[in-house]
């Protein structure tokens, strides 16, 4: 299984910078999600380990071996595109036998080989179908029968679940983690999708620009985001204005618009200090007005919105101080408790705030992702 | 155990081209040896021909009736072209409606009678409308006149309406089948009547289309020479003025002045023709038409059944009138000819018949030399412009590609019998076979640059992280997915080769070097010749050129199964 290590890569198209000085190491059989928005350089990214595109600047070492120079064929990679590149003019059989036929194996072993990768994605039926006779998820197994048979140990995969419908993403995306990991395979999977980053990642990476934001296990990069754009792009959040008001041994107190205070439990802020909160929608809960207990960090408003999100609904709450925010409560307890234009208060625990310094343009600028 | 063997070997060399393909110097040496070709075969001789002798043109300043009549001929070139170019632009673009959206099986017939003028050698499809419109055989005779429309100026113009219209329907039929319509259906449901939506928005839409086809139609007419020497009578434009300026005499025109004019009025032609394209293309996409105002009444009216009708019964008249029945009008003389037992005179090996069939050994070994070395050295410049595997330069290079088929085709040639000319130990057959590489060259590679780049560059890019080296990528992905461009480019380079009289007339110097076109019209502008000769004569190239065609196409639609 090999590691995949890239020192201070560059790569540029003309004027545009794709990849911009990006250090990363890829362990042996890990499973890497890259996320983050269109033109964020996450195909780049994968086409420089594929050799498909080469770097302007930097390194990039398969299994401690500098490869910038190695063509893709030599690299022992498999790389998926979004719409899966399967030939159109060969047979399902012909397409998974066309990585052993090319790494020189004779026709019998090929064909053995796909057969068996056949078998495995299930495919083995539609051995002397035309790809374009195979439904999308079919097609999908197909692509990954082919990477497979080829011997690669790399799995490159560019939105592999993006081309399908809702319920077919969500259950492939698992098959596809057992797969690799059965498989023994160092596997780079882009995705636009966080959820779908939080579920087969071993480690996600945020990729902002052409620069990491963040690296991090799934739960790592939603529980403890770095900047505000990942705390944005992961998971659903509330964001307020402030400003640091006073500090004490516990922790600060932020003033936000119309003098509304919040408390967090860090201490090491500057009074005066102009900041960004953030809440992410679940941890901001949403408290009938007659049922108000706490003193602090209980914010008074009326609800505008409500949507249903299956598992939970998303009220928006219009806050008295000017400011808006999400609270996702779980279906369960919130069917019938709560209506649009009704009284509530928002409650926030001290330690569920992140606080990050104000960014030199702005809130909007910041988490902008085109 | 032979065949096994033979296929082991044939798996060897395989694998050792993939070997090769994949080292660093070897893909420089196809990619520098294809960019070679073409600067040092098809770009640079004609212009450096032309450059070279230009001072040649002093000779002419004080030949003032000479030259008033190169500048009227050139003039006349253009004023053809673009009458020629809107008029089948008006004509065809209602067929190729038709074509595109009827759903009745007489479509595809018209789909396929269409092409026939564009299959058929110019040279006989010059004869078969001067017999039809002018002489005593055709039409004239059934009206009981002399010569219905006489050589000239209107001939020329109903000649370059029939070899352009195909052109132009087959690339506005493209586009029309290529358009999504569901923006007219968009427009339809906002109000708008048919024709408002196709003039406001479907019009709007198919401009490049409009555009690409007008200029192709443009070019054709500006290049064309033998069928138009043919049918012009005393009316002369830049090429039949260039042909009859090469079959005068010395004693009627010095060699030093006819060099002069040759370069004066070739450079000019060369230079106009690529001034005015490069023009056109880039002022044509930023004319705006008029959509803003809308004419519900009368577009209305124009909407409606009887008008549709109208219109196709109009564009069906025109196909059949002007274009089908005058262009296989030849067939008559022909069949009259063979009944009459002059076919057997045709298989003399003495007299007239074995110039006739040494023009055809010429032009078909020409052609198919010109083709494999097209095929050959095209193939990578494809790849080059395709993949833009040279950055910026390969958009260069896509536009100048294009600049042997703007140009006239006899212009082409006077300036590459100028470059080859100084080199006395360059051979004719030579200087010929380059005449036909240049003015064919586009046609192959830029019809294999835009099926290589129609395969997306992704398959490419997974057959090689599977391991496939570049030479196995191409076989193996891109030859199976552009073969049938490949094969229907190298028909294209035939065809037009064969065709070829310009270029092949101002580079022969001796009658042992005519091109079989160039032959005919001779013969036919000969008035000495018998009509049963002439007809028999482009009947046996007309026929043998389709039998040829026929061959080619079944073998590759074979090789396609």
């Amino acid at each position: 299984m090999p590691t995949i290590k890239l020192v201070n890569v560059t790569k540029k198209y003309g004027n545009i910078t794709a990849i911009k000085n990006l250090s990363l190491t890829i362990e042996d059989g890990e499973y890497l999600c890259i996320l983050g928005p269109t033109g964020s350089g996450k195909t780049t990214l994968l086409k420089l380990v594929a050799g498909i595109v080469k770097p302007d600047k930097g390194e990039i070492y398969i299994d401690d071996k500098l490869v910038n120079n190695m063509p893709a064929y030599e690299r022992n990679v498999a790389y998926l595109p979004q719409y899966y590149a399967l030939f159109p003019h060969l047979t399902v059989l012909e397409n998974v036998a066309f990585g052993p036929l090319s790494k020189g194996l004779s026709v019998e072993e090929a064909r053995r080989i796909s057969m068996q990768m056949l078998e495995m994605t299930r495919l083995a039926w539609r051995a002397n179908s035309f790809p374009h006779e195979l439904s999308g998820g079919m097609q999908q197994r197909l692509a990954l029968a082919r990477a497979l048979a080829s011997g690669a140990k790399i799995l490159l995969l560019d939105e592999p679940l993006g081309a399908l419908d809702a319920r077919l993403r969500v259950e492939l995306r698992y098959k596809l983690r057992k797969l690799a990991k059965e498989n023994n395979l160092t596997t780079i999977h882009v995705t636009h999708d966080q959820e779908e980053a939080m579920i087969v990642a071993d480690r996600i990476v945020v990729l902002r620009n052409g620069e990491i934001q963040q690296v991090g296990s799934p739960l790592e990069v939603y529980n403890d985001p770095k900047n505000i754009f990942v705390a944005h792009f992961i998971g659903g959040a509330n964001f307020f204005e402030g400003f640091v008001a006073d500090v004490d041994r516990y922790g600060s107190w932020i003033q936000l618009r119309n003098n509304f205070l919040l408390r967090i439990n860090d201490p090491n802020r500057s009074v005066g200090e102009r900041v960004i909160v953030m809440v992410r929608e679940e941890k901001s809960k949403i408290l009938k007005a007659k049922k108000k207990r706490e003193e602090i960090n209980v914010f008074p408003g009326t609800i505008v919105n409500t949507s249903f999100l299956g598992d939970f609904i998303s009220y928006t709450i219009s806050l008295d101080n000017g400011d808006k925010a999400n609270s996702k409560v779980p279906l369960a307890k919130a069917i019938g408790k709560f209506k649009v234009g009704e009284r509530v208060y928002l409650y926030i625990e001290p330690e569920d705030v992140k606080v990050y310094p104000y960014p030199p343009h702005g809130l909007y600028k910041e988490i902008e992702v085109i | 155990m032979r065949g096994m063997s033979e296929s082991r070997s044939i798996g060897l060399v395989i694998k050792k081209l993939d070997e090769f393909s994949s080292n660093r110097l070897m893909k420089l040496f196809l990619y520098a040896s294809s960019l070679i070709f073409f600067f040092a075969l098809v770009l640079l001789p004609p212009l450096i021909g032309i450059i070279e002798n230009i001072s040649y043109i002093n000779t002419i300043i004080y030949e003032q009736s000479l030259l008033s009549r190169a500048n009227s001929a050139i003039l006349q070139s253009f004023i053809m072209a673009f009458l020629v170019s809107i008029l089948d632009l008006v004509a065809a673009l209602p067929l190729a409606w038709f074509i595109a959206r009827s759903k009745s099986k007489v479509a595809h017939l018209i789909d396929t009678l269409v092409d026939i003028p564009f299959l058929m050698p110019t040279a006989a499809l010059g004869y078969s409308i001067l017999l039809f419109w002018s002489d005593k055989y055709g039409l004239s005779s059934l009206l009981g006149v002399k010569s219905l429309i006489p050589p000239g100026f209107f001939l020329v113009l109903l000649l370059h309406f029939v070899f352009s219209y195909p052109v132009i329907v087959r690339v506005m039929v493209g586009e029309l089948l290529n358009y999504r319509e569901i923006y007219e259906v968009a427009a339809r449901t906002l109000g708008a009547r048919p024709w408002t939506a196709v003039r406001t928005v479907t019009l709007p839409l198919l401009k490049p289309g409009i555009i690409t086809s007008f200029l192709l139609s443009l070019a054709r007419s500006l290049s064309e020479t033998g069928a138009t020497v043919m049918v012009a009578g005393s009316w002369e434009n830049g090429p039949v003025f260039l042909f009859n300026l090469i079959e005068m005499s010395e004693a009627e025109v010095p060699s030093i002045l006819k060099n002069g004019m040759l370069v004066y009025v070739s450079s000019f032609l060369i230079a106009s023709s690529i001034a005015v394209f490069f023009l056109i293309s880039l002022l044509a996409p930023t004319i705006r038409l008029p959509i803003r105002r809308v004419f519900p009444s009368l577009e209305g009216k124009m909407s409606s059944l009887k008008a549709v009708k109208l219109r196709d019964s109009f564009s069906l008249l025109i196909l059949f009138l002007i274009v089908i029945i005058p262009s296989i009008f030849i067939a008559f003389p022909m069949f009259e000819s063979i009944l009459g037992g002059a076919l057997g005179s045709a298989f003399s090996p003495f007299g007239p018949w074995k110039d006739y069939w040494r023009g055809m050994l010429i032009s078909y070994g020409v052609s198919l030399l010109a083709t494999l070395l097209n095929m050959v050295f095209g193939l990578p410049m494809a790849v080059i412009i395709a993949r833009r595997k040279l950055g910026r330069v390969s958009t260069i290079l896509k536009a100048i590609i294009n600049i042997p088929i703007i140009v006239p085709s006899i212009a082409l040639g006077v300036s590459l019998r100028l470059f080859w000319g100084k080199y006395a130990s360059i051979p004719d057959f030579w200087t010929l076979l380059s005449s036909h590489i240049t003015i064919t060259y586009t046609y192959f590679v830029a019809s294999m640059a835009a099926a290589i780049e129609s395969v997306p560059q992704e398959l490419e890019d997974v057959a090689s992280t599977l391991g496939a080296r570049p030479f196995s990528v191409f076989c193996r992905i891109i030859f199976p997915l552009t073969r049938y461009s490949m094969f229907s480019g190298a028909i294209l380079v035939f065809t037009r080769a064969l065709a070829e009289t310009g270029a092949a007339k101002a580079v022969a110097k001796s009658r042992e070097f005519w091109t079989l076109p160039v032959l005919l019209v001779n013969w036919i502008k000969d008035e000495n010749v018998p009509i049963t000769q002439k007809a028999l004569g482009a009947g046996i190239y007309m026929v043998s050129s389709f039998i040829f065609l026929l061959a080619l196409r079944l073998f590759f639609m074979k090789r396609k199964e």
